[in-house]
């Protein structure tokens, strides 16, 4: 299944509408800001959102999945450019893309459910980041589907809280010569 | 030296001759250092007046427009200059005072999020927070500012950097080079040379075209690409339709000048588009008021569209030949390619197009029926009068509605430079303050400012600053006593309701008001005052002069293209209906 045809647990469908764009700015204040902003006046939902600098720390990237149609897209890709803050956009293909999400979710864990959920989390390579009595907390990285996937599994014991990174991208490797 | 001084010093290195403003608490500190500088300041009566006088600068001069104003009410205050500046891509530069640094976000006195708030109506914004910046800041403020597409960049200067008395302001002088300045806007590269082989096949479909028009917007004014066009034009021997913002591109009096398009353009202007097999779109950007409804548009026109923006081409219709560049640069290269491509001999035959366009123009010239002895004057009238009375290079601007789009329809524009609007935006009450700075920037050059009675009564109070600080700008009020655009709106879509639209033509006393504020001032209101009214006006000039027409209310805009609808159902004036339905 493709990323970007996934359903997330809220019900939230990332449909073909869904693209996803790498925009590499000037690591200052405000940046995000111009960013969203854009999309904001326009009335698209930024689905998710990842920002951190880049080894250059005056650069940061930002990875933004949007709500849009293609053409309104294209406009809003062209308005990004005249950002003065902004060096590059690239718009990935989530078929021709490395993506990955880091998830943490605590989720109720009695005696009884403890040892499942540990079970699950052996399954999908997660880690327990952190122990209560009746509680843990779990922490997923891996391509968004997996992550939607996961959360499925573990929506019987009990979410209590989840919190999901957005995803970030880069383009998958030439290996055609 | 502190950051004030610096502030000053980095304008006048950047060759700013006169600064637009208002003193406030937070702008203090800059203030004082303006004593001592060679800038001129003229001191506004509000901070709008500031803002759209910088843009009647900009405009008349080709040179960045700046204003300056504290922080709070009088940055929100300039947000419609930012805004019209931005809509109409006028080169201008806004400083705006801050709080101190450590106050921001604490509700201060006269504190608001200027950065935040003037965001999506500049082309950047910067809030400085260190005095050591100023020079780099102000650098950079003027190159986006004039390059490119041009716009209004905004700089939100916090009191405490720019105050000698706080040691934040300290700073070590410095001017960044070219290159360092480039080098710190990393993102800033904006296209200004056509792609060749973009160019090679706009030549292509320029030499086939029968029926092309040369569809030019206000980019060619801001890319200084009149004489270029002039050429292009006269090379292919294509018609040229001039919109609202490119006014005086091409002279009106040339024998290929169709006039203006859109929503109230010519019938010939509009109908040539509308007809034509290629529409050549140089800085223009297929606007609402030009286009009408959009998929009715020029539906049988391929399409060229050279901007110096990406965003517009494909923004509106998507073109059949793409190019980015600078207006001037792309059609020098264009002249160039078609010459060597064998033009003018190799271009299609275009006799049939040109026997088309001059019989429309026959047959449906502007028009409007003279007043009969007794009533009030006609606005077409005092505009012919006041056309032809005035020198052949008056620099002419208008603020928003019928008075504006009666201008823009009978002036007869000869050079660029000379009409002076507020296109995008539709900014009522732009035209004083915008005549204003152009006569500051133009000061040898008679300046006409064309008024509504409406758009009067929201910046009369500049005509104080004409006055203290001796601009001898005329401005001609056309009173119909009724916000008349709106009023014919409501005559024609909305069964004659006329909603909140008369204003009265008494109330204000225009000649005493204009009077007080320093002004000669006159009114006329009949047709034999008209022409003697204007030469008493026109031989003052040591101080301005407000004429107040007492103008029929019942005239409308014609031609007009009814809102929503195509290019097609045009509309003309009286007399003129039976012939086109």
């Amino acid at each position: 299944m493709s990323p970007a045809s996934a359903t997330s647990p809220n019900g939230v469908q990332a449909g073909p509408k869904h693209h996803l764009l790498s925009v590499l700015v000037e690591n200052k204040a405000g940046v995000l800001a111009r960013v969203a902003s854009l999309f904001a006046r326009r009335g698209y939902n930024i689905y998710s959102l990842a920002v951190a600098p880049t080894d250059d720390e005056r650069l940061s990237r930002i990875t933004i999945v949007a709500d849009a149609d293609s053409a309104p897209l294209e406009q809003v890709v062209k308005q990004l450019h005249k950002l003065i803050n902004v060096i590059k956009i690239s718009e990935l293909d989530p078929t021709d893309s490395v993506e990955q999400e880091l998830m943490l979710c605590t989720v109720g864990a009695d005696v009884g459910a403890r040892t499942q959920i540990i079970e699950l989390c052996g399954i999908y390579g997660a880690r327990i980041v952190d122990v209560g009595h009746t509680d843990l907390t779990i922490s997923l990285a891996d391509v968004p589907s997996r992550l939607d996937d996961f959360e499925d599994l573990l929506v019987p014991f009990g979410i209590a809280m989840v919190q999901r990174t957005g995803r970030v991208a880069l383009p998958k490797l030439d290996r055609s010569s | 030296m502190n950051g004030g001084e610096a502030l000053i010093k980095a304008l006048e290195l950047e060759g700013v001759e006169v600064i637009f403003g208002l003193p406030g608490g937070c702008i203090l500190p800059v203030y004082d250092p303006i004593i001592d500088s060679p800038i001129r300041h003229i001191l506004v009566r509000h901070e709008q007046g500031a803002g759209h006088m910088a843009e009647g600068y900009a405009h008349a001069t080709g040179r960045p427009g700046v204003a300056m104003v504290t922080s709070g009410p009088a940055a929100t205050n300039i947000v419609t200059p930012l805004c019209d500046a931005f809509m109409d891509s006028i080169p201008m530069i806004v400083i705006t005072g801050q709080v101190p640094v450590a106050a921001i976000g604490t509700d201060a006195f006269q504190e608001c999020d200027t950065i935040g708030i003037t965001r999506s109506v500049t082309k950047h914004n910067e809030l400085v927070i260190s005095a050591q910046d100023i020079p780099l800041a102000v650098r950079q403020a003027f190159l986006l500012a004039t390059t490119g597409r041009p716009g209004p960049v905004l700089l939100d200067i916090p009191k405490d950097i720019v105050d000698p008395q706080n040691p934040n302001s300290v700073m070590e002088w410095y001017w960044p080079t070219d290159a360092e300045v480039a080098a710190s806007l990393p993102g800033y590269k904006p296209t200004t040379k056509g792609h060749p082989r973009k160019i090679k096949d706009a030549a292509e479909l320029i030499t086939e075209a029968e029926r092309p028009v040369l569809y030019v917007g206000g980019g060619i004014l801001k890319a200084r690409a009149a004489e270029a066009l002039l050429e292009l034009a006269e090379l292919t021997n294509i018609p040229v339709v001039t919109t609202l913002m490119a006014r005086g591109a091409f002279p009106d009096d040339h024998e290929l000048c169709l006039g203006m398009p859109g929503m109230h353009g010519n019938y010939t202007a509009v109908t040539a588009m509308q007809e034509s097999d290629l529409l050549v779109a140089l800085g223009s950007r297929f606007d609402d008021r030009v286009t009408g409804r959009v998929p009715a548009f020029a539906p049988h026109a391929k399409i060229i569209h050279v901007d110096i923006d990406p965003a517009e081409l494909g923004k509106v219709r998507r073109p059949d030949v793409p190019i980015v560049g600078d207006a001037r640069l792309v059609i020098e290269e264009l002249v160039r390619t078609l010459k060597a491509s064998g033009a003018p001999d190799n271009q299609a035959d275009r006799t049939a197009w040109r026997s088309t366009l001059s019989g429309w123009q026959e047959k449906y010239p502007l028009s409007y029926v003279q007043s009969e002895p007794g009533e009030l004057l006609k606005p077409q009238f005092v505009l012919e009068q006041l056309r032809d009375l005035s020198p052949e290079n008056t620099i002419v601007a208008s603020g928003v509605g019928q008075h504006q789009m009666w201008t823009a329809q009978y002036w007869k524009f000869r050079h660029p430079y000379t009409w002076i609007n507020s296109g995008g935006l539709g900014t009522m009450g732009f035209s004083v303050p915008a005549a204003i700075g152009a006569k500051v920037g133009m000061p040898d050059r008679m300046v006409w400012a064309v008024d509504g009675d409406g758009c009067f009564q929201m910046t009369a109070q500049e005509m104080v600053t004409a006055a203290t600080e001796r601009i001898p700008v005329k401005i001609a009020i056309l009173n119909n006593a009724y916000l008349g655009m709106v009023r014919q709106w409501q005559e024609m879509f909305y069964e004659e309701r006329y909603s909140e639209v008369y204003l009265s033509p008494d109330l204000p006393d225009y000649v005493k008001w204009a009077e007080a504020m320093g002004c000669a001032a006159f009114r006329v209101e009949s047709p034999e005052e008209v022409a003697p009214t204007i030469e008493k006006a026109n031989a003052i000039n040591d101080r301005p002069v407000v004429v107040e027409f007492r103008t029929d209310a019942s005239e409308k805009v014609f031609p007009m293209v009814p809102p929503g609808q195509s290019n097609s159902d045009i509309v003309v004036g009286p007399g003129e209906e039976d012939v086109v339905q």
